[in-house]
């Protein structure tokens, strides 16, 4: 840590993987009541549960993308943070807001937290992984502009890189884009068509920025390769990225009332959106092939490379499995979609969060990296991870091609329901994966507390020269 | 990669090709707004008040957590973009009225306590859901 005020990411980084347990454990409840309905019902029904475990996953990776900001736009400007206090207060309030956001989910009916926040004064709840109370939303966008603030003047006192320049562009993105979560017509289709401008514009979007930028960090950091060969694969990735993922939202806009010619514009750029990603694999494993030191902090680097493969596998291949208009005719709404979703969200955005916090973490804590015991335990859970949810994108894939087969293709289409209970042994393995998952979140939560101090393991040089 | 490829180069081409598509997006979207009118059943919804209500409803009772509409949300319980002509209105009212079927081991859904009131607009706003053209998906009735 050069900067003092770089400290302020801990927390963040804290209440990241805080929150990153509270969503799998909702997951795990969700993935049981699939095959035994009435589990937890009425105490957790459904949605509630879909609630929590989709904002608990926005929220802790938001905390991730900040507390990664907070610690690289500092080192990058080469100055300390513009106001740090005001960062750690900002921590607070998202914290207390995420917080009561979800016990308001969990301890009244829904209907009725619309009713105490003032959701018919502007009505803007009640829409997927949009959910949380306006008062709630209108709190995001105030500690956005706080973040940013601190973050803009930061940058704007200190060296400018193509590193921070690109991050600070995805999060100014991000949060203009929420602007669009008050968007609510009573127009069904237009409702739809601009709530993707919030959820794909995102994720297909302006997070590929941060996710490109946070990577192009920790490679520089690990590999002590020139930064010159970084920036410019940099530039080509979010060239990619923006030039196929803009355009490509309209692979969202084939059968919610919009024109047909979404179906052309939506199926040629978005079968282009593998490619960023594919960029992002060649990126992280040309870099690390041509390091210039071996960094002891071994975890990172394999995070590094994890995250541009599981990326390219989840949001690349998985998404191109459905994005072209004819088969999306009969995948749309099946199992297919959160087979992508999961396995996207992880690959992309959960790892490369979990890239930074294991090269940050140590760094924060005074050390170039954990010792020996703690870093094989965070490889544990790393590959534990990493497997478990391969295999839950696996197995909701099986299930999504049966139920389109079941439901939607056959000579006698068959009711959701009916349909439903033949999947059960896909939804079935689809647990137990996700028990595997937990396991392997226990294991890389117990990194953070066994043998950090121990000295790691330094490799020769002399080895990297023949490399 | 070569030396006559700068960064600059890189940058540029990011922040022209970024404009371009964003551009070329509001084009798109600004056609798609002029061409909706034929397309998204406003006509119903001009007419009846009952379905801007319903679509509160809708929002306010959190259905998107389970279903799906127009193949979008949770894919824990059936589609109901078509579920007006798939069941009818008195069915749906039924079977909300119904709930929760409390059968050992099925999918629960819960009792929302809806008035009839709000029971009518909800089943307005879903004819008025089934009634957008959303070029001939779902593949059948099923959704």
């Amino acid at each position: 840590m050069k900067y003092q005020s770089q400290a302020v990411a801990k927390p963040y980084f804290v209440a990241a993987i805080a929150l990153f347990v509270a969503q799998v454990l909702f997951g795990l409840i969700m993935g049981i009541q699939y095959v035994v309905g009435d589990f937890l019902f009425p105490a957790i029904p459904f949605n509630v549960a879909r609630m929590v475990h989709t904002n608990a996953l926005i929220v802790w990776l938001l905390m991730g993308f900040m507390g990664a900001a907070y610690y690289l736009v500092p080192e990058e400007a080469e100055r300390e943070l513009h106001a740090p206090k005001l960062a750690i207060a900002t921590f607070w309030i998202f914290l207390v807001a995420a917080a009561l956001t979800v016990l308001g989910y969990l301890l009244v009916p829904y209907a009725k937290l619309a009713e105490m926040t003032g959701n018919d004064v502007l009505p803007t709840m009640g829409r997927e992984f949009l959910e949380q109370p306006t008062i709630t939303k209108i709190g995001i966008v105030l500690v956005a502009l706080s973040f940013l603030y601190n973050l803009s003047m930061t940058f704007l006192k200190g060296r400018k890189t193509a590193i921070s320049s690109v991050l600070l562009l995805g999060l100014w993105g991000l949060a203009i884009f929420f602007l669009f979560s008050f968007v609510n017509p009573d127009n069904l289709v237009r409702d739809k068509f601009y709530w993707w401008w919030v959820v794909h514009l995102w994720v297909e979007g302006v997070w590929e920025l941060i996710m490109g930028a946070i990577l192009a960090f920790v490679l520089i950091k690990v590999t002590g390769v020139d930064r010159e060969v970084i920036d410019k694969w940099l530039y080509v990735i979010i060239t990619l990225a923006l030039v196929t993922g803009i355009i490509g939202t309209g692979h969202h806009y084939y059968w919610i009332g919009t024109p047909g010619y979404w179906q052309v514009w939506g199926s040629v750029f978005s079968a282009l959106e593998p490619l960023p990603f594919f960029a992002m694999t060649l990126f992280a494993f040309n870099i690390v092939n041509r390091r210039r030191r071996n960094h002891p902090n071994r975890a990172a680097t394999l995070w590094a490379l994890g995250t541009g493969v599981m990326a390219f596998l989840g949001a690349g291949v998985w998404g191109f499995l459905h994005t072209l208009s004819p088969v999306n005719y009969y995948t749309h709404g099946t199992q297919i979609t959160p087979s992508h979703g999961h396995l996207a969200f992880y690959g992309a955005y959960a790892m490369v969060v979990l890239t930074m916090i294991s090269y940050v973490w140590p760094k924060l804590n005074g050390r170039e990296a954990n010792g020996n015991r703690s870093q094989v335990l965070e490889m544990w859970g790393f590959w534990v991870m990493t497997i478990s949810m391969t295999f839950i994108a696996l197995f909701l894939t099986a299930a999504g091609i049966l139920q389109v087969w079941l439901q939607r293709m056959g000579a006698n289409p068959l009711p959701f329901m009916e349909v439903q209970e033949q999947l059960a042994l896909f939804y079935w393995l689809r647990v137990i994966a996700g028990v595997a998952f937990f396991a392997g979140l226990l294991a890389y939560i117990t990194s953070f507390f066994k043998g950090v101090e121990d000295s790691p393991e330094y490799r020769p040089l002399a080895q990297e020269a023949s490399a | 990669m070569s030396s006559t490829f700068s960064t600059t180069t890189a940058r540029n081409i990011f922040y022209g090709g970024a404009l371009f598509s964003f551009l070329l997006f509001l084009a798109l979207t600004f056609h798609t707004e002029s061409a909706l009118p034929q397309r998204d059943a406003r006509a119903l919804l001009e007419a009846n008040p009952q379905v801007a209500v319903g679509k509160l409803v809708w929002e306010e009772n959190n259905c998107i957590g389970c279903h799906t509409l127009l193949g979008e949300g949770a894919y824990f319980a059936p589609e109901l973009g078509n579920v007006y002509k798939r069941r009818g209105p008195e069915f749906i009212k039924a079977w909300i009225k119904a709930q929760p079927t409390g059968t050992p081991g099925r999918r629960q859904m819960p009792q929302f306590n809806l008035t009839e009131e709000e029971l009518d607009a909800l089943v307005e706003f879903l004819r008025y859901a089934s009634e957008i053209d959303t070029n001939g998906w779902p593949p059948n009735i099923e959704g």
